[in-house]
């Protein structure tokens, strides 16, 4: 039956196609600016209009990012991994509407679709695991020359702003998952800029997080031009932290040189995006670079004696 | 004018005048009238003409020239280091230690020099060149020669890559002391390294190149230019400088990360701080007072991490005050060169004038300032250890970092107040806690922003033990394991 054909059988169901929204403080607002913009697939088809984030949006994320930060970072890390895994759990339930998203945001058969979102759940997993570990690897005793009982152990950055992957192979949901996952599995908390032509699998995520135990603001979501969200992200007083994976190519604003010029004024850590952004793939194994980016080291002397 | 305030305090008697015990000048080895690069494993003379004097700040008297670095020098130095890096970086580990290990001895047999040097380079006193810097200048050259050939267990993965030429910039307050913290590293992980000391301490670095010499270290691994902040942004700037080490303000740290923004340059920064010193009703006053004055008084206060916050828990606000005024009563102030001068010279003109514009102004915002009755000396650079009480956290004794023998003087009532003033900066570098309750030192240290926390002491170090700040107090570790990070493609 022809597309015509369907829409005129009398019987044929009509599909309640999807509103999607921002994901800021564990509610869903509507971009603040009240516009959209079309989002498409890889072959220029219409999927659905995102929120167009403004600079009040993210601005209005930073402060809920910052209001989550004492909770979180203040859980144990045994709670935080639960909390992880129960994201996992919430998306392995969803892997259908994943699939979907993905394969019509990077163009790819059901299959392939499929076997990233199955890695993209396993990654999210393998980092709920990390959080009760991530001190052991990071921290130290330190065999100081005195009487001193001396420690260094990693503690979160704060806030960090992060660029998801526009580009390479998985970006739209494994790599989302690879550059989210690890900032708050080490009690950060995170404002992320979308993919700005692939936000769908990023905005259902927010769903997830929403129906997880993941407490309101930890993540915040952001849909838009990257060129309009990252300045904001990277001048931000209080933002503590920036992940420019998903910065722009070109020069002009959302260029990578220009926002580590601006989070040079705040002394804001900097991941700097890949040399060639699209040539990377996310399918391959992680290792522990993302988890340790985003933390401080804290060394705590104390005199020992009797 | 500013009130005195010192009906609270009596000036201790002195139960016998301490005799002179000065160190010789002698000691510190043959000063030359002028001094050129050392570049290449030569000493050589500059591209430029322009040469800088550096002065003895407790004399004033100039102790010799040296060169002001130009961009060609700087090409030259990294050209060097450049060349020496494909040998350095190929010798095995193990090789690499030896020549670390050399040096270190070679440090602790001269020591003594060395110690005499900085002193009469830097004002800061003898005692401390002596019994602090040089012993943990040799400590840093240890720890991290044995690290040289462990570094595929330092948990960077396997195998983990030099950078190749670090450019290090330091800063004038421990000038040999910083200069092991980033040299030793640097080579211990197989860089080479271009090293300009600060305009107003270049000596002991130059000193150092000759022990470079003495090791027998590979010609070009260790280069060192000497000059002032033009010279040091040429260093940062240079493009074939694979890592930016940078020791100083918070406002140069600043611009350095926005001139390397977009170059794929590694930087680690270590800036300013405005630690809060924070002392409970139940610590033991005696221990706190020295923990207090150590904190603040130690090389002048020309310390990053130095406690220059004094946050006093208010019950116990005018036993501990009047405590410490009689111990600060006490300090001896002058010759650097004297083994029993506490308090020695600020370090240049230019450092005692900024003291001595935010000591103005924190009388005219209204606190009350308070100093010992100490004689300064004629000739030099001097500054009276000083309080001000009264702070309130908008002042700009409390916000900003005036690097000098000032503590600001805060009260609080609760510890969840205490945490909220001490994290009321935009720094984090360090912190202090003095109380005898265990179970609130780990809750104040697990909740404070700061990348050291000393609790029931102060201004310790090791090489063992990771340094650096949280927020605008800069970025990297240096010391431990995690030191090593800055200078390895991880």
């Amino acid at each position: 039956m022809s597309d015509i054909a369907t829409r005129l059988d009398a019987s044929a169901r009509i599909q309640v196609s999807k509103t999607y929204k921002l994901f800021v403080g564990g509610k869903f607002p509507r971009s603040e600016s009240g516009r959209v913009y079309e989002v498409t697939d890889t072959k220029g088809q219409w999927l659905a209009n995102a929120p167009l984030g403004t600079r009040k949006d993210t601005r209005d994320a930073v402060l809920a990012a910052r209001a989550a930060v004492k909770g979180w970072a203040g859980t144990t890390a045994y709670n935080r991994g639960q909390v992880l895994y129960r994201v996992a759990e919430m998306l392995q339930g969803r892997r259908e509407q994943f699939t979907a998203e993905v394969a019509a945001a990077e163009g790819l058969g059901a299959k392939k679709a499929a076997a990233l979102v199955d890695q993209a759940i396993d990654r999210w997993v393998w980092y709920a695991g990390w959080t009760d570990k991530v001190a052991q690897i990071a921290g130290a005793a330190n065999p100081v020359a005195g009487p001193y009982f001396n420690l260094s152990v990693p503690e979160p950055t704060g806030v960090v702003g992060i660029l998801a992957p526009q580009a390479g192979y998985g970006h739209s949901f494994l790599g989302l998952v690879s550059v989210l996952a690890p900032v708050i599995a080490t009690g950060n908390t995170a404002v992320l800029a979308a993919a700005a032509d692939a936000p769908l699998p990023a905005l259902s995520l927010g769903e997830v997080l929403a129906t997880s135990d993941v407490p309101g603001g930890v993540v915040n979501i952001l849909s838009g031009r990257t060129a309009d969200l990252a300045p904001t992200l990277a001048s931000h007083q209080d933002v503590n932290a920036l992940d420019l994976t998903g910065a722009i190519a070109d020069e002009g604003p959302g260029a990578a040189a220009s926002l580590e010029a601006a989070a040079a004024d705040t002394l804001k850590r900097v991941l700097r995006p890949a040399v060639d952004p699209s040539a990377q793939d996310w399918t391959n194994a992680p290792g522990t670079d993302r988890l340790l980016s985003f933390l401080e080291t804290k060394t705590v002397w104390h005199p020992m004696g009797q | 004018m500013a009130k005195k305030n010192t009906a609270a305090v009596e000036a201790p008697k002195a139960f016998f005048e301490y005799a002179p015990a000065p160190e010789s000048p002698a000691a510190a080895g043959d000063i030359a009238t002028s001094y050129g690069h050392f570049i290449g494993g030569e000493f050589v003379d500059s591209s430029g003409s322009e040469a800088l004097k550096t002065v003895n700040p407790a004399t004033e008297q100039v102790l010799a020239e040296f060169a002001q670095g130009t961009e060609e020098d700087v090409d030259r130095a990294v050209a060097a280091a450049r060349k020496a890096f494909a040998d350095w970086s190929a010798l095995p580990g193990s090789e690499r230690a030896k020549y670390l290990f050399r040096i270190a001895r070679i440090i602790q047999e001269r020591s003594r020099e060395l110690a005499v040097l900085e002193s009469i380079d830097n004002g800061k006193p003898i005692k401390e060149t002596r019994d602090v810097d040089l012993p943990l200048v040799a400590a840093h050259f240890f720890y991290y020669a044995g690290w040289a050939d462990k570094l595929d267990f330092a948990g960077f993965g396997s195998n983990p890559k030099p950078l190749g030429v670090a450019g290090q910039v330091i800063p004038w307050n421990f000038p040999l002391l910083m200069l092991a913290w980033k040299i030793a590293p640097a080579l211990a992980t197989g860089n080479t390294v271009v090293l300009k000391p600060a305009e107003t301490t270049p000596l002991t670095a130059l000193r150092f190149a000759e022990i470079c010499r003495q090791a027998g270290l590979p010609k070009g691994v260790v280069n060192i230019v000497t000059g002032d902040g033009r010279t040091g942004a040429a260093l940062t700037a240079h493009p074939d400088v694979n890592k930016v080490a940078f020791t100083g303000s918070t406002n140069v740290g600043r611009s350095i990360a926005r001139q390397l923004a977009g170059s794929r340059k590694k930087l680690s920064l270590e800036l300013g701080g405005k630690a809060a010193n924070i002392v409970f009703d139940d610590a033991p006053i005696d221990q706190a007072v020295e923990g207090i004055v150590n904190g603040i008084f130690f090389n002048q206060g020309h310390v990053c991490c130095a406690g220059s916050r004094l946050l006093v828990q208010e019950s116990i606000q005018d036993e501990l005050l009047d405590a410490l005024k009689r111990r600060v009563e006490t300090l001896r102030l002058g010759d650097p060169l004297d083994k029993n001068t506490d308090i020695g010279a600020i370090n240049s003109a230019a450092q005692l004038a900024r003291i001595t514009e935010l000591t103005a102004a924190g009388e005219a915002e209204g606190a009350e300032r308070w100093s010992p009755s100490c004689e300064l000396p004629s000739t030099g650079y001097w500054f009276r250890p000083t309080l001000f009480t009264g702070v309130s956290q908008a002042h700009r004794i409390a916000r900003e970092e005036i690097f000098g023998p000032v503590l600001s003087v805060l009260t609080f009532r609760t510890p969840a107040e205490a945490l909220e003033k001490a994290n009321n900066t935009q720094y984090g570098l360090s912190a202090g806690i003095w109380t005898e309750k265990g179970s609130r030192i780990l809750w104040m240290a697990d909740r404070l922003k700061a990348g050291v926390v000393w609790a029931n002491t102060f201004n310790k170090f090791d090489p063992t033990s990771p340094f650096g700040g949280y927020k605008e107090s800069g970025y990297g570790r240096e010391g431990g394991r995690h030191g090593l990070e800055a200078y390895l493609d991880v």
